[in-house]
């Protein structure tokens, strides 16, 4: 197992953004209550969101957005090279998120409609999770990622211990916590498919879950189909659903 | 001053390109002075088509962390008006007090952990945690309580999750709402006095530069205009938000992948100087007593200052966000559920005023709800073309002056703009041609 001290001091810490919205860092810069402490137990080398620097090594290196550019390629190996431990944060990172929907569409068509004629001048691939490229060593998931995962994830780490990961559906998160189910106002939710972790925080506020933690390891497809066709909604529209953080690698991920 | 200067400012913006600024003085004449944008290609428009009006916000919010809430508001106001659906006056008012939580967490972010720094003389906010530790914490504080209002009220500060078209999917209590209206006087008045008191000690920080342009935001008779009004121009008046082309009227320029606006001159303003601009008459007592005491005075022509125009507003939020709350008490939290039946089809467009400035969303949807196309025009692009005329001001006017300090003051103003985050602190990194 890995373990964060490598070295007697402070652990090197930073973070990189990719493709994507800054939402993962955000959330994080949202820590007010715990940020001045976090700050006393590491030794933050790079943030680009609040700060200015450059270091040569990381101890952990936490990755937000999808890598959808060659320069992104180039430097993914290059922190991978100079990481002890490299952590995905958020959709984009872990899953390819929101941006991989670009994929469902020709990369030609894509460069066309936003270059033009100047579609060579600006490379562009189809969006990837950071796994994709370089070994991760641990992902938080979650569009944003989750907040109390994070520092799971982080004090871990710092303790040098690996950090358990969420294994079961956002259902059971969904029914500990004793919501009304969606499906009974015959809303699709995609609960039953996705991975959990995050408290089942979309249901619990009355809003479906659109499968941003991307899905559970063994999901019970037939069973989510039974549900829908229980409820006499179309399967149509949960798979269109479905695709909305997890169009990387769609056709493997096949709900149906 | 026959100086010949070469300035190329580099930063990183969000990710699929960059930006620099770059300054080409020759011979004491200004040849070139742009800020070069090559920003990440949109592919929104693209994912969007054929999207369900359930998922369109959902998506939306995802073009930017930083502004999501603005984004999925603008967008569920161009929904609504495409489908025909009515939203009630609670639903209104959350939304105005979800606005206000925003505008103060974004004012206070930019205000403190990216411009401060540079009133102080020092890199970034975390260097002052030694030396003004107060000073931090209380930054921290006024962010916690503006999220907390989001937290509340839509689930999550970051990418909302209980507006959705026609309403709302959960409301929040009254103990809740009375909870936060008690943090709003106990905590958030004190730290906005204290905040106050911060910025005009480092008044003097701020460059003494003028340069009158077109202002534009939202306008609306009854208040200062956040989520409703028409379009208002300070060359030309007013015009109804559905014609919002006619304002942006965005075109290509050789050294920005993102397109530049012009409306009524070369260039217009938008954000918090121009809110404060056409609309300062609208803001409660406490924030006017504030821009008083930051010499901010009407029709202030100094881009610089756009950050003490953010302080104010930032006066005005929590007072508006006490004066909803009573409201909200007063008539009680009415459990609706949101009303998502569209009675038409068809374009439509909502425009509102984010923290930076004013976005446009603009969709067309074909019966059955579904998205045809979309359109958005987002506030730092339309600030661009002003950045680069003010900086062609600007030059010449300290020329003369070392180039370290020609740098800092061209980084200052485009971070007084409040582009976005990481495209303002990379704008930190500083190379010279030739050197
Ligand atoms: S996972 Fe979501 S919040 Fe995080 S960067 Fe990607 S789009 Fe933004
Ligand atoms: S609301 Fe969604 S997550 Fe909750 S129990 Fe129903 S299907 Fe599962
Ligand atoms: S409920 Fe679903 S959509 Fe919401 S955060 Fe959890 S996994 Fe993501």
């Amino acid at each position: 197992m890995k373990s964060a001290q490598t070295t007697p001091e402070k652990p090197k810490i930073a973070f990189f953004d990719f493709t994507s919205c800054e939402g993962c860092q955000l959330n994080k810069l949202n820590l007010e209550n715990e940020l001045l402490d976090i700050l006393q137990h590491v030794e933050l080398v790079e943030f680009r969101e609040a700060m200015d620097g450059k270091a040569d090594f990381y101890d952990i290196a936490f990755i937000e957005g999808s890598l959808s550019t060659p320069t992104c390629i180039n430097r993914i190996h290059d922190i991978r090279r100079r990481s002890n431990i490299l952590v995905a944060l958020g959709a984009c990172a872990s899953i390819g998120g929101i941006n991989s929907m670009k994929n469902l569409q020709p990369i030609e068509t894509v460069r066309e409609t936003v270059y033009g004629d100047e579609k060579y001048r600006f490379p562009t691939l189809p969006a990837m999770p950071v796994s994709a490229v370089v070994k991760v060593d641990y992902e938080i998931r979650g569009c944003p990622m989750s907040i109390p995962e994070f520092l799971h994830v982080l004090k871990a780490l710092l303790m040098g211990k690996t950090p358990s990961k969420p294994d079961a559906a956002v259902c059971v998160e969904c029914k500990l916590r004793e919501n009304e189910c969606l499906y009974d106002r015959g809303i699709v939710c995609l609960g039953p498919i996705t991975l959990g972790g995050c408290e089942a925080i979309c249901p619990s506020f009355g809003q479906f879950c659109t499968g941003c933690r991307g899905l559970v390891p063994n999901p019970n497809k037939n069973a989510m189909v039974d549900i829908l066709t229980q409820n006499g909604l179309s399967l149509e529209e949960a798979r269109k659903r479905f695709l909305l953080f997890n169009s990387y690698n769609a056709e493997g991920k096949s709900i149906t | 001053m026959s100086r010949t200067l070469d300035l190329n400012i580099k930063h990183l913006t969000r990710v699929e390109g960059h930006g620099n600024i770059v300054v080409n003085v020759k011979d004491g004449r200004l040849e070139r002075c742009e800020l070069e944008i090559v920003e990440a290609p949109r592919f929104f428009e693209a994912m969007l088509k054929g999207r369900s009006f359930h998922e369109t916000a959902i998506i939306t919010s995802r073009i930017c962390g930083i502004c999501s809430l603005g984004h999925q508001i603008t967008s569920l106001k161009a929904t609504e008006e495409a489908l025909g659906l009515e939203v009630s006056e609670q639903t209104v008012l959350l939304r105005k007090l979800l606005i206000d939580g925003a505008t103060l967490q974004s004012n206070i972010l930019h205000t403190y952990f990216l411009a401060a720094p540079d009133f102080f003389g020092t890199t970034d906010a975390f260097k002052l945690i030694p030396t003004n530790k107060d000073v931090v914490l209380r930054a921290l504080r006024m962010k916690r309580l503006a999220n907390d209002i989001g937290d509340i009220v839509s689930g999550r500060a970051v990418h909302p999750i209980t507006p959705v078209p026609g309403g709302f999917t959960k409301l929040p209590s009254e103990s809740e709402l009375r909870a936060i209206r008690q943090r709003l006087i106990d905590e958030g008045r004190p730290d906005m006095e204290a905040t106050v008191d911060t910025i005009a000690s480092v008044l003097d920080a701020v460059p003494d530069f003028t340069r009158e342009t077109e202002y534009i935001s939202l306008s609306h008779s009854d208040e200062y205009a956040f989520y409703d009004g028409d379009i208002f121009s300070s060359d030309t008046g007013a015009t109804e938000v559905s014609n919002y082309r006619d304002m942006t009227n965005e075109f290509v320029v050789p050294h920005s992948t993102s397109k530049h606006c012009k409306h009524a001159r070369e260039s217009y303003m938008v954000g918090a100087l121009a809110r404060w601009n056409n609309n300062h008459t609208r803001l409660s007592e406490q924030a006017l007593r504030v821009a008083q005491r930051l010499s901010l005075k009407p029709n202030c022509y100094n881009p610089f200052m756009n950050t003490v125009a953010q302080v104010v507003e930032c006066y005005h939020c929590i007072e508006d966000s006490i004066a909803i709350i009573d409201t909200l008490l007063e008539r009680g939290i009415k459990d609706e559920k949101p009303n998502q039946q569209p009675t038409r089809y068809g374009r439509g467009v909502g425009a509102t005023e984010v923290p930076r400035g004013i976005l446009y969303h603009e969709y067309e949807y074909d019966r059955k709800g579904n998205i045809v196309s979309a359109d958005c025009v987002i506030p730092t692009g339309q600030n661009l073309a002003n950045i680069d005329h003010d900086m062609k001001k600007l030059v010449p006017e300290i020329i003369d002056q070392p180039k370290e300090m020609i740098a800092k003051q061209l980084e200052m103003l485009v971070r007084a703009y409040d582009p976005c985050i990481s495209c303002s602190v990379h704008v930190l990194n500083v190379q010279f041609i030739g050197d």
